[in-house]
């Protein structure tokens, strides 16, 4: 059971694109190699209001709770999250 | 007792306040924590944003507030030890308000108190500044039309650059 979800990380979404996409949180297979970029191409390509990830609006990305790139690694264990450019204050 | 207050004309993080919450604050009772930040405090600026009725829309009857728990403290906490580095600060003190935030209501409070006006002046606009284009906030506008989510705006980026 622990080494099932050992190989995974998750994935979050805020604000406009959690309503959008419909999805607060998934999980998924980590892969060798694998990138934030691949993952939003991945998801991308479900289609739908997914493909905003590619073609849409800015979309930014945090990796364990810090800003990231599409460059950034993601391994097992990893708390990926994507959002929107943020607007408090 | 001379002993005792060596310790507050050095910085320690633990006297910083970073909070997000639902509920309203009081920026008195902010300000006379921050008069508590040692013999040295010589200045404090404070900052309170509140829900105004021109937003990306007219007529805003209300905000609705959503925040990443965990990485918004850690990145304000970044933003106030950046701050600290370039001017003196003996203690910050931030609240940013989550949830449904009604007109006129306050939605954030930045609070500095340093030994000098400068310091406090500079930290306190540094800090808002870089925390409307950094910190994972997410405002959503209510007016009667409906409801739509808040755009990131080009000037604040600018704002928060040009520091």
């Amino acid at each position: 059971m622990t080494e099932a979800l050992s190989d995974t990380f998750t994935v979050r979404f805020f604000a406009r694109l959690r309503e959008e996409l419909g999805v607060e949180e998934m999980t998924l297979k980590a892969e060798p190699g694998l990138t934030t970029g691949r993952v939003l191409e991945q998801l991308a390509s479900r289609g739908g209001p997914w493909s905003q990830l590619k073609n849409g609006q800015p979309v930014m990305i945090a990796v364990n709770q810090a800003m990231a790139k599409e460059a950034t690694a993601v391994n097992a264990g990893d708390e990926l999250a994507f959002f929107p450019p943020v607007t408090g204050g | 007792m001379l002993v005792m207050s060596w310790r507050f004309f050095r910085r320690s993080q633990g006297a910083d306040v970073i909070s997000i919450q639902a509920d309203d604050f009081d920026p008195n009772a902010e300000y006379q924590a921050l008069r508590q930040s040692g013999p040295d405090t010589g200045a404090i600026a404070t900052f309170t944003g509140l829900v105004r009725i021109s937003g990306d829309h007219s007529g805003v009857t209300g905000l609705f507030l959503e925040h990443y728990p965990g990485m918004t403290e850690a990145v304000i906490q970044q933003l106030i030890d950046q701050a600290s580095e370039r001017w003196n600060i003996l203690t910050a003190r931030v609240i940013h308000r989550i949830g449904p935030l009604p007109l006129g209501d306050q939605i954030v409070f930045v609070g500095i108190a340093s030994r000098h006006r400068g310091d406090a002046f500079a930290a306190c606009e540094f800090i808002m500044d870089a925390l409307k284009t950094s910190a994972p906030f997410w405002k959503k506008e209510i007016n009667q039309e409906g409801e739509h989510w808040v755009e990131q705006k080009t000037s604040d980026l600018e704002r928060s650059e040009s520091w």
